[in-house]
């Protein structure tokens, strides 16, 4: 999942609601498999007159239905501009956990 | 024959456009992230537009793969709808 925030949330806001959505998921019997705040990015086109945006990458394994619970929560939270969730299918799995291993070889390679 | 036809003895070497490959299955990636940005940048021009398949030379299923990561990209405002200097 993949959350904007708007730019106006100060830090602390920022990992309060970073702490809601991931006890949301400890709560439902979820497991956030990595968290990865990505901080102040400016967007590439201004979203609600906001040229710059708190992003936030979240990793989690849920049960199916937990999905529709959270798209509840996030859409009632007015401080989200913006959120996505893609479902990771294991070739998307194996490579986030390459990336993390610090191995990121294949867009190297990709360069020739 | 044209009186000004210049007549060669051996053809001349024209370059012959380089064997494209799909990088996808030579370096055997198997997952487009929509979070790479400057990966994606190489299948998108300067206006931001898809390039089609026979100028990536991307294969059918790895082709789908990057536009779908594109538009992902696109949605989050990793990447402009339509911009005019990209690169």
């Amino acid at each position: 999942m993949m959350v904007i925030f708007t730019p106006v949330l100060s830090d602390d806001e920022f990992k309060a609601a970073q702490k809601r959505y991931t006890d949301l998921i400890a709560k439902h019997g979820g497991e956030v498999v990595h968290s990865n705040p990505w901080g102040l990015k400016s967007l590439a086109y201004p979203i609600q007159k906001k040229t710059t945006g708190i992003y936030w990458v979240l990793e989690y394994k849920a049960t199916s239905d937990f999905n529709s619970k959270l798209n509840v929560q996030i859409h009632r939270d007015e401080q989200v501009l913006r959120h996505m969730y893609t479902a990771l299918d294991k070739y998307a799995v194996e490579y986030n956990a390459k990336k993390r291993s610090g191995v990121s070889a294949d867009t190297q390679k990709a360069e020739a | 024959m044209a009186k000004n036809e210049i007549k060669y003895l051996t053809a001349i070497k024209t370059e012959k456009p380089k064997k494209k490959y799909c990088r996808f299955k030579r370096y055997g990636i198997k997952y487009v992230d929509y979070k790479d940005i400057e990966f994606l940048k190489k299948f998108v021009n300067e206006q931001g537009k898809l390039l089609p398949r026979r100028l990536t030379g991307n294969s059918l299923k790895y082709q789908r793969k990057v536009t779908d990561a594109v538009k992902k990209a696109r949605q989050m405002a990793l990447l402009p709808y339509v911009t005019d200097l990209l690169k």
